[in-house]
């Protein structure tokens, strides 16, 4: 994927020690299925994000392994504890090898 | 004309139209799918409107004589008229016209002068339409509703005009453009352009309306014009916002909403809490509430031709009772409120010229509404077979779309109220006999599935060229047999390709001339036109 | 990854549906039991390149979803960490066209449970 890849994350403003919080991120990506065929009538390659994960401070909230019938722009939401304030890190694995990181503080109350 | 005004005057006057006992301590007055129409026209009620699994044969799946019956109207009057479509043509001298924003008005004016708490809710599907409505892309209804004094709407056919035309009305109104299903896409957050819900404080009481926009909006319209919104039906956020005006104080909770009857009655059994929805989309009129639960649904019809009010009697958080009434706007009867005359005209003005040039006549009634084909989409399946060249058409199913009688000019505003919309280029394209098969048996599936949820609230899409039999209580795939090819007599070969004119596509870059201009083009030809219902539809399972 | 063993699966599987495959080859064959997860998805699709799903099943450690009616089935697997809130995903798959979409959980004592939902895919146009 030439374009620049920009991952977005979406987190509440704030949340107390210990809560449960909703957690949003969205990745521009066309996820080519490899199902795809060009004018020409030849198959457009596979290249999808075919891993994504999210840690709060280094301990594993979500590891989705993404299959081409994800929609392009992958959406995910899902819950994350935060036990103390911390770092959020969300990496998304590309099919060409390379990974795409976004880390987002958060302080917890 | 004079003679029908007379006529209507002698049988009805608007007191008697106007004739309520006040009832409890707030007011509700609802009006819904206006499409745009200010000036009084004929519209004829339904001859086919079939319910199937649970809602079979029980309102607002009743028309003609077994309405009639139903709810004891005597044949042959005002109401019967009004409501059914038996004898329209010979009621119609009698009774004439209905609808007309400046009769509404006066009828508004009326209940507030009474009450004037009352509050006016608007249920959508009310800037589209009409031919200055498609002109002004929505100003002239948004002035008039404005003008008209509404206090809250929702929303569906408004959305045909895009995003920032939308955005744009939005800013322009006095009251709230509600919708707690309308979401950003994005983000799957309800949108912040739109509130979920609005409070009156009205007769003592705290009365939350709670807005629901047209869940199937990106499906049944272009969804390319309003791609940062999603709706759906969202009930258990419904829920909770029945919940959430509860918990701060409400005393009775009224639902706006454009969901479609049968939509609305499963939400009805499925949300708690909901004391009255206010129904809309699937234009039904019925002259008393449909109860769910403790549920009140109520059916305003469309087109300006009826208002509802409904009083009720709320104390200490709770419905204790109503009264109803379903008032027909009979244009001969009511006096144009002189301030809404005014707002219209000026509104009309600018585009007056065009819109009254005569096309043509009809020697025929001509009509839309119902299940299948109407003899106005006949004419329309004509024009885009001779005009385009093809060998069938396709019509949409829509439920607007105003009526003549026979005898009557057809100008060109009269062609507008029966096609006009932001993409409505008439397509030329060549499909399989299986294609065409397909598309018939999605949307009879979207009309006559059994479960609410699954239905779009149109009608079957309409056929030129082309005869088939349907069995509504089939599943889908297995309603729509013997597909025959009009012209030849022959059965559409699923493998052979044939010539397919139609309008309304929802996909983005559709090309062709715009339906009016085609169906403009061939009543000029014809000079006088006369439809008749072609037969070609054969319904089983009802 | 998943997909590589669920290709894998296939010579002896021969005779079952790509669905079947893509199921025993997550499960490994083990009964599943009916319910326990709850799946939020429009009754019709607005688009059927994006549709829009939530599934919640609680006390899984994972969850996979399936769409019975792609040619190829899996959407995706999602795997729930020590950090996790709860045993929740939201995304948006696509859909081919109208097909139960399935959520299998596996849960902590690696029993599995599941629940599909049917989401239509429509052509559109029309409208009251
Ligand atoms: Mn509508
Ligand atoms: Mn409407």
């Amino acid at each position: 994927m030439m374009t620049e890849v920009r991952p977005r994350i979406r987190l509440p403003r704030s949340a107390s020690a210990g809560e449960s919080i909703v957690v949003k991120t969205l990745i521009n990506h066309d996820m080519e299925s490899g199902q795809r065929r060009n004018s020409a009538g030849e198959t457009i390659p596979r290249q999808i994000i075919n891993r994504f994960t999210c840690e709060f401070n280094g301990v594993m909230v979500l590891d989705a392994a993404l299959e081409p019938a994800i929609s392009a722009n992958p959406y995910m939401e899902f819950e994350a504890v935060v036990p103390e304030s911390g770092e959020f890190v969300f990496t998304w694995y590309d099919d060409n090898g390379e990974v795409y990181t976004a880390t987002e503080t958060f302080e917890v109350s | 004309g004079n003679w029908s005004r007379l006529a209507a005057q002698q049988v009805l006057t608007q007191d008697d139209l106007l004739r309520f006992e006040s009832f409890g301590n707030v007011s509700l007055i609802h009006v819904t799918d206006i499409h745009a129409q200010l000036k009084p026209i004929w519209f004829r009620e339904p001859e086919f409107n079939f319910g199937v699994g649970d809602v079979r044969g029980v309102p607002p799946h009743v028309v003609g004589r077994e309405f009639i019956d139903m709810f004891n109207l005597t044949p042959g009057s005002a109401d019967a008229y009004a409501l059914t479509y038996p004898d329209f043509v010979a009621l119609g001298q009698a009774y004439g016209k209905m609808g007309g924003m400046d009769r509404v008005a006066t009828v508004i004016k009326a209940i507030r002068a009474e009450r004037p708490e009352a509050i006016l809710l608007d249920g959508g599907d009310t800037w589209h339409g009409s031919m200055s409505s498609y002109l002004s892309r929505g100003q002239d209804m948004v002035n008039v509703m404005n003008a008209l004094g509404v206090e809250a709407m929702t929303s569906h056919w408004e959305w045909t005009l895009g995003t920032d035309r939308v955005l744009e009305l939005v800013d322009q109104l006095n009251f709230p453009f509600l919708g707690q299903n309308i979401f950003d896409a994005e983000w799957n957050e309800p949108s912040e352009d739109f509130p979920s819900y609005t409070w009156f404080e009205r007769g003592g009481a705290k009365v939350a309306v709670i807005g629901q926009a047209f869940p199937y909006t990106p499906i049944a319209n272009p969804g390319w014009m309003f791609p940062e919104f999603s709706f759906g039906i969202r009930d258990e956020r419904m829920q909770e916002m029945v919940n959430e005006v509860k918990a701060q104080g409400a005393d009775l909770v009224v639902v706006l909403s454009h969901n479609g009857f049968d939509v609305d009655r499963k939400m009805a059994s499925r949300v708690q809490g909901i004391d009255v929805i206010l129904t809309g989309h699937t234009h039904d009129a019925l002259p008393e509430p449909v109860l769910v639960g403790t549920t009140l649904l109520i059916a305003s019809g469309s087109h300006g031709k009826f208002v509802t009010r409904l009083d009720l009697d709320v104390r200490d958080g709770q419905l204790m009772g109503f009264r109803h009434k379903l008032i027909p706007i009979f244009a001969d009867v009511i006096t144009p409120d002189a301030e809404m005359a005014a707002v219209i005209d000026a509104e009309r003005a600018p585009y007056a010229a065009q819109m009254e040039e005569v096309i043509g006549h009809t020697d025929s009634l001509l009509y839309r509404r119902g299940n299948f084909a109407g003899t106005w989409d006949n004419l329309i399946c004509d024009a885009v077979m001779s005009e385009r060249d093809t060998e069938i058409a396709l019509s949409p199913g829509v439920r607007w779309g105003a009526s003549l009688m026979p005898g009557d000019a057809i100008t060109r505003e009269d062609i507008h109220a029966v096609t006009t919309m932001t993409y409505g280029q008439v397509y030329r394209s060549e499909m399989t006999g299986e294609t065409i098969h397909a598309i018939l048996e999605d949307v009879a599936d979207n009309l006559f599935n059994t479960d609410p949820y699954y239905q779009q609230g149109g009608d079957m899409v309409r056929l030129g060229g082309l005869g088939y039999a349907i069995d509504i209580t089939k599943p889908i795939g297995e309603r729509i047999t013997g597909l025959t090819l009009l012209r030849t007599g022959e059965a559409l070969d699923p493998a052979q390709t044939y010539t397919v004119g139609g309008w309304a596509s929802v996909n983005e870059g559709t090309e062709g001339p715009m339906i009016w201009d085609v169906v403009e083009e061939h009543i000029r030809k014809l000079g006088r036109v006369s439809a008749e219902p072609n037969g070609s539809v054969i319904v089983s399972g009802i | 990854g998943l997909g590589a063993s669920a290709v894998a699966m296939l010579p002896v599987a021969a005779a079952a549906t790509p669905v079947d495959d893509a199921i025993a080859a997550y499960t490994g064959g083990a009964a599943i039991a009916e319910g326990g997860v709850t799946i939020t998805a429009p009754e019709i699709a607005e688009n059927g390149n994006t549709v829009p799903i939530t599934i919640e099943a609680p006390g899984a450690v994972e969850i996979m979803l399936i769409a019975t009616g792609n040619p190829t089935p899996n959407v995706g697997k999602f795997t729930f960490g020590p950090g996790s809130g709860a045993p929740m995903i939201a995304t948006r798959m696509r859909l081919g066209r109208t097909q139960d979409v399935l959520a299998i959980a596996k849960m902590e004592d690696g029993s599995f449970a599941s629940t599909a939902v049917e989401v239509k895919v429509t052509i559109g146009g029309c409208g009251g």
